[in-house]
């Protein structure tokens, strides 16, 4: 079977930004791993058990609770953008999964929803970081940039939904082909190829970015880790016992 | 005192976010350290000729050592949670206060030689060479962070911008650029035993004195032993506990609560500090130098419990520290938590009906309890989360009849820093001590308007430097500031029924 040169360079492009992506993911979180916590430092009041530490991180993951105590409007604007794009990223499953599973089955319909809500969520972002003195001042290129590149990708989304309308069969061709090594071609229509580009930025992106947040939080050692020290000692992997 | 020569913030009651005021705070910088001390300390005594190859060589260093700062060095979003949180920002407007402006600082010269979008983008990616200026500006801005941890309260990433201070100090001493007064006070603890410099018959004979005033004043012999092998308790306190005021009225109290619970105790004139400046300035090595004279005490005076007296950041290198730098604490009575904060064993005996406190003596005060951002935000006392906060307001409420909290903003974990912890208790920076303490200020205004507050109780031998230091300027008698254990020893009635 050929392929034309647009399809090959697509396919190309999604397996090299998926692996930068992956990869990229990986060394973070090896890197991060591997640096030892010499000290005990959660921010207290905090959890006296590793359970408890976990819950707590687990609701600043979930419910940006620290995010809650400091700013409301901010953790509103927060809170809603990225529980909006979890779910448009669910939504998404089904272009990679077959048969798709039930419970995805059911997110679809709100996936659309969180799919309208999310650029709107961007622009609030984008409004709060421009018109607060304080946002102003930090805020540099970055910061704008990737609100930019999220914005365009939920856009150019909602076009193909709501107004475009390519053929899905032939995109789900095209990415459930990528998935399973059962290449099938490009479609050509401009929105999606855009959509996908975009996409592809933003996997490469993200490990080299500020986005690394997402799994760097889980090793916030004023977060994660449990107010025991009297209780069992903390060694120092580096520094030696006194006798 | 020449008290019109700073710009004291007008105190309403009300703490205001204001607006950017860039460099508002620029001139404001800590006297660098004396030749003496950086030689002692092992650091150059001027800035090496390498010194940016050495800074970068020594953040490559700590960034593998230290999990904190590689993290918070990568995650902030710049979402603005810590910006109107911090008391340097608050009061001086310098944006540079803000704690991400702050960490901005160093995460520049981060992305610079750490990442490769900033190796290869520079400017674009927000990467910035370490040159002269940026050193400098590291200097002003991380002298103008008490590590009080509030910002790290409010991010939802939970980074800590005294993790990031501490790196920051730690990499300009290494280069030759120290700050004099935290430098110093590590010397004089390494060296000496203590923050103040004293010897140990000087220690002695303030003991000798206060063991006289209390006879005098009680007709009761309260003793106040030092280097007694075998006493039951050691206790290590803040060294200011042995002659500043108000700080020894503290110190009257801790030896009354041991006198009337019949317990023996000592203290130790080779351990005669607390404090650990070390942590202020990130070198881990100090810190544990400072220590270890803790543990040296204890193998010597054999002691079943180590008990720490009213110190912020004390408490936290003691609370959280100790075990690691010089635990396992074998030779202590499991029983006991190990160190054992003397409000948590205060409250502990006031619970057991072992003391009787006469309320009345206090009646004169109104109290209202400002919890140290040491204490509150990098420490606990009991076995809850949270002990930190209930011990002493128990404590207080069992020894006055009148107390009253500040504003819920500014309690508790929530509580505002004093303004002049990590190593910032400096006199050529007083004008920042000044305006650092206005959020504080505001809250006890308030409570003064509204419940008639009197007397601001505390735990932390720094808090009670700065806050009978700054209260004059806002024009409040320095005399209002007290330790909690001042209000037990003038609740606490001696004699009668003794021990438990």
């Amino acid at each position: 079977m050929e392929f034309s040169l647009l399809t090959i360079i697509f396919s190309l492009m999604a397996y090299g930004a998926a692996a930068v992506f992956v990869f990229g993911i990986l060394c973070r979180i090896m890197v991060y791993a591997k640096t030892p916590s010499p000290l005990k430092i959660p921010t207290t009041p905090a959890p006296t058990t590793s359970f408890g530490a976990g819950v707590r991180v687990l609701s600043e993951v979930l419910l940006f609770r620290s995010l809650y105590r400091s700013n409301k409007w901010t953790w509103l604007g927060g809170v809603v953008f990225h529980w909006a794009f979890l779910l448009v990223v669910l939504r998404h499953l089904r272009y990679f999964l077959y048969p798709l599973p039930s419970w995805d089955m059911k997110l679809q319909s709100i996936g659309i929803y969180a799919g309208i809500v999310l650029p709107i969520a961007v622009l609030y972002l984008l409004m709060r970081r421009t018109t607060v003195d304080r946002t102003v001042f930090i805020s540099s290129l970055a910061d704008y940039f990737a609100l930019a590149l999220i914005f365009f990708i939920a856009g150019t989304g909602l076009l193909m939904k709501f107004y475009e309308r390519p053929f899905m069969v032939d995109i789900k061709g095209f990415v459930y082909g990528l998935a399973t090594f059962n290449f099938s071609a490009v479609p050509t229509d401009p929105v999606f190829l855009a959509h996908i580009t975009l996409v592809m930025i933003l996997l490469a992106y993200f490990p080299y970015s500020k986005l690394v947040h997402a799994p760097g939080i889980f090793f916030s050692p004023t977060r994660n880790q449990a107010d025991n020290p009297r209780e069992k000692r903390h060694v120092t992997p580096w520094s030696p016992n006194l006798t | 005192m020449a008290k019109v020569k700073f710009e004291v913030p007008e105190l309403t009651g009300e703490i205001i976010v204001p607006g950017l005021k860039e460099d508002a705070a620029a001139a404001i910088k800590s006297h660098n350290a004396p030749v003496k001390d950086m030689t002692d300390l092992g650091f150059p005594t001027e800035l090496v000729p390498d010194w940016k190859e050495k800074a970068v060589a020594k953040f490559a260093e700590l960034l593998k050592k230290y999990r904190s700062l590689k993290v918070f060095m990568d995650i902030c979003v710049k979402c603005g949670a810590c910006t109107d949180k911090c008391h340097f920002y608050l009061s001086t407007k310098d944006p540079r206060n803000m704690p991400v402006a702050r960490a901005e600082l160093l995460r520049k010269v981060y992305r610079r030689y750490f990442t490769t979008a900033g190796k290869v983008l520079g400017k674009l990616a927000e990467a910035e060479d370490l040159t002269r200026e940026v050193l400098d500006e590291w200097y002003t801005y991380f002298y103008q962070c008490t590590e009080c941890r509030r910002c790290s309260l409010f991010c939802p990433y939970g980074i800590d911008t005294a993790e990031i201070t501490m790196a920051a100090r730690e990499m300009m001493d290494t280069v030759g650029l120290g700050a004099k007064y935290p430098l110093q006070t590590i010397n004089k603890a390494i060296t000496i035993g203590n923050n103040l410099g004293m010897p140990g018959p000087a220690i002695r004979s303030t003991l000798d004195f206060m063991e006289e005033d209390i006879k005098e004043q009680t007709g009761i012999p309260v003793k106040f032993p030092m280097d007694v092998k075998g006493a039951d308790v050691l206790l290590i306190t803040p060294s200011a506990d042995f002659f500043a005021t108000p700080h020894v009225e503290s110190l009257a109290g801790y030896a009354k609560v041991f006198h009337q619970a019949g317990i023996s105790w000592t203290l130790s004139s080779y351990a005669s500090e607390a404090g650990n400046f070390g942590m202020f300035n990130g070198n881990y090595e100090h810190m544990k130098k400072i220590a270890s004279r803790i543990k040296v005490a204890i193998n010597e005076l054999k002691p079943k419990r180590l008990i720490h007296g009213e110190c912020g950041h004390a408490w936290r290198a003691a609370y959280s520290f100790w075990n690691t730098l010089i635990g396992p604490f074998d030779s202590l009575d499991p029983k006991y938590p190990a160190p054992q904060h003397i409000c948590e064993f205060t409250y502990d005996l006031i619970n057991r009906g072992a003391l009787k406190l006469d309320k009345t003596a206090n009646d004169d005060f109104v109290v209202t309890f400002h919890d140290s951002c040491n204490v509150a935000r990098a420490s606990r006392m009991g076995n809850s989360p949270g002990g930190q906060f209930e011990i002493p307001r128990a404590i207080i409420r069992a020894t006055c009849n009148k107390f009253v909290d500040m504003h819920p903003d500014t309690i508790r974990e929530k509580t505002f820093c004093c303004g002049a912890g990590g190593g910032l208790l400096a006199d050529e920076i007083i004008d920042l001590r000044i305006k650092g303490v206005m959020p504080r200020m505001q809250a006890y205004k308030a409570i003064k308007d509204s419940h008639g507050a009197n007397f601001f109780a505390l735990i932390c031998a720094i808090c009670k430097a700065q806050f009978t230091k700054v209260f004059p300027y806002y024009g409040y008698e320095m005399e209002e500031v007290g330790g909690v254990h001042q209000l037990v020893s003038r609740a606490i009635v001696l004699g009668g029924k003794e021990g438990i």
